[in-house]
Order: C-alpha cells, then sequence, then structure tokens
C-alpha cells in the first residue's frame, strides 16, 4: 500500500492528488476573495492527496485514498516540536 | 501531517516523542511542504507558513463526517475525537435509523427520529444526558 522511498537531498513533497486545482486566470479584474475559500465540507468526500510520511523507521509515500474502508483521523499542526 | 520534512518528523519522533510515546509514533507522519495539501483542507494559515490543528475524521468511504480547526497555542482532546468516531460509527452501524444526542457515548440513549418523536424529545431525553456521570 505504501511504497518505501528513498531519502535523497532533495526534500520530498506532495500535493493533491486528482482534480487540478482550476488554472488561475491572471485577469487583475477578478475578486480577490478565493482566499480562505475552503474546499471541504462535512458529507463531502475528502480531498485525495499524495504525501512523504515518516512512519516507524522509514520514509513511505501515502496516498489519503490508501485507507478507504478505514476509518482515518487526518490532524495537521503547526510543526514539529511545537510544545502542545 | 506539517509543513516539516521527514527529516525533520524523524529527529521529533527519535529525540522526543519516543520519550513520551513507547515505540515511537504508531502512525505515519506526513510531510506537507509549502501547505499544498493543508490549503485543500483550508488549514494552511499563509502568513505564518504554517498549519493550524486541524482535524479531520473521515469515514471508510471517503465522506468527511466531521471537523476541529484550532489556533495554534491550544491542543485539541484526543477524547472528544474517539467519541465522534464511536458516535458516527454507530450511526452508520443503524444505517442512519439511530441519532446521538449531545454528549452521547456508548451504552447511553440514542434517538430514533422519526414522526412519533416529534416534540416528544424531552420526555425520553434529559439535559443531564449530556454531561458526564
Amino acid at each position: 500500500m505504501a511504497e518505501e522511498i528513498k531519502a535523497g537531498c532533495a526534500r520530498p513533497t506532495g500535493g493533491p492528488v486528482g482534480e487540478k486545482p482550476k488554472a488561475k486566470k491572471e485577469t487583475p479584474q477578478e475578486p480577490i476573495i478565493q482566499e480562505g475559500k475552503s474546499m471541504v465540507t462535512v458529507g463531502k468526500k475528502a480531498p485525495d492527496f499524495a504525501a512523504p510520511a515518516y512512519h516507524k523507521g522509514k520514509f513511505i509515500n501515502v496516498n489519503l485514498s490508501d485507507y478507504l474502508g478505514k476509518w482515518v483521523v487526518l490532524c495537521f499542526y503547526p510543526g514539529d516540536f511545537t510544545f502542545v | 501531517m506539517s509543513v516539516d520534512s521527514v527529516f525533520v518528523h524523524k529527529m521529533w519522533d527519535d529525540h522526543e516523542l519516543s520519550k513520551m510515546v513507547k515505540g515511537g509514533i504508531p502512525f505515519p507522519m506526513l510531510s506537507d511542504g509549502g501547505g499544498k495539501v493543508g490549503s485543500v483542507f483550508g488549514v494552511y494559515l499563509e502568513d505564518a507558513g504554517v498549519e493550524a490543528r486541524g482535524r479531520f475524521i473521515i469515514d471508510p468511504d471517503g465522506i468527511i463526517q466531521g471537523f476541529e480547526v484550532l489556533t495554534p497555542p491550544v491542543g485539541r482532546n484526543v477524547m472528544e475525537s474517539i467519541r465522534q468516531i464511536q458516535a458516527f460509527q454507530h450511526v452508520r452501524k443503524t444505517k442512519g435509523a439511530e441519532a446521538t444526542p449531545s454528549g452521547w457515548k456508548p451504552g447511553k440513549l440514542t434517538l430514533k427520529p422519526g414522526p412519533d418523536l416529534v416534540g416528544k424529545v424531552w420526555e425520553v431525553w434529559k439535559t443531564k444526558m449530556a454531561f458526564d456521570d
């Protein structure tokens, strides 16, 4: 399910999977209300993503969709070593 | 998940978390450099360049059943997250026939919404049931 990744000097990154976020048009007239607009709503599908991870001594790649069929708690936090 | 690299995750687990949790963190610690995933979930704080304390409960079909987002200085309540998962699991098991009132925990009274219960909740459910004994 989660493939192991080699640790190199390039910092591995992930991102949303599936539908690409709509390309921003360079129309300056467009109102800038897009900011802070969350794409998530209760009762709706969680957007799939791929992300590198550290898990029990290994670096792996994780897709949210790997966990279909299970209950998932997805937690974000400000940063490692941030006290609480 | 945070904006830290997997290398920093390893250092944090090796040098601090494994001293709090035997064997270290049992689940994957995800890295979201640049906050791309956090932005999609609405928890990336652009000015600070970090992610808020967002917690999403996602069911086996990939549906978001609940979320909570806190600013950085306040920690979450793990027991409340577990309580909510138990409640969502119960509702799922009953295929939505039962609903869990405020403060519900496994073993407490559930309600079966329907025409007969309209205006009658007060007869079967008391406000003290919202609180722990």
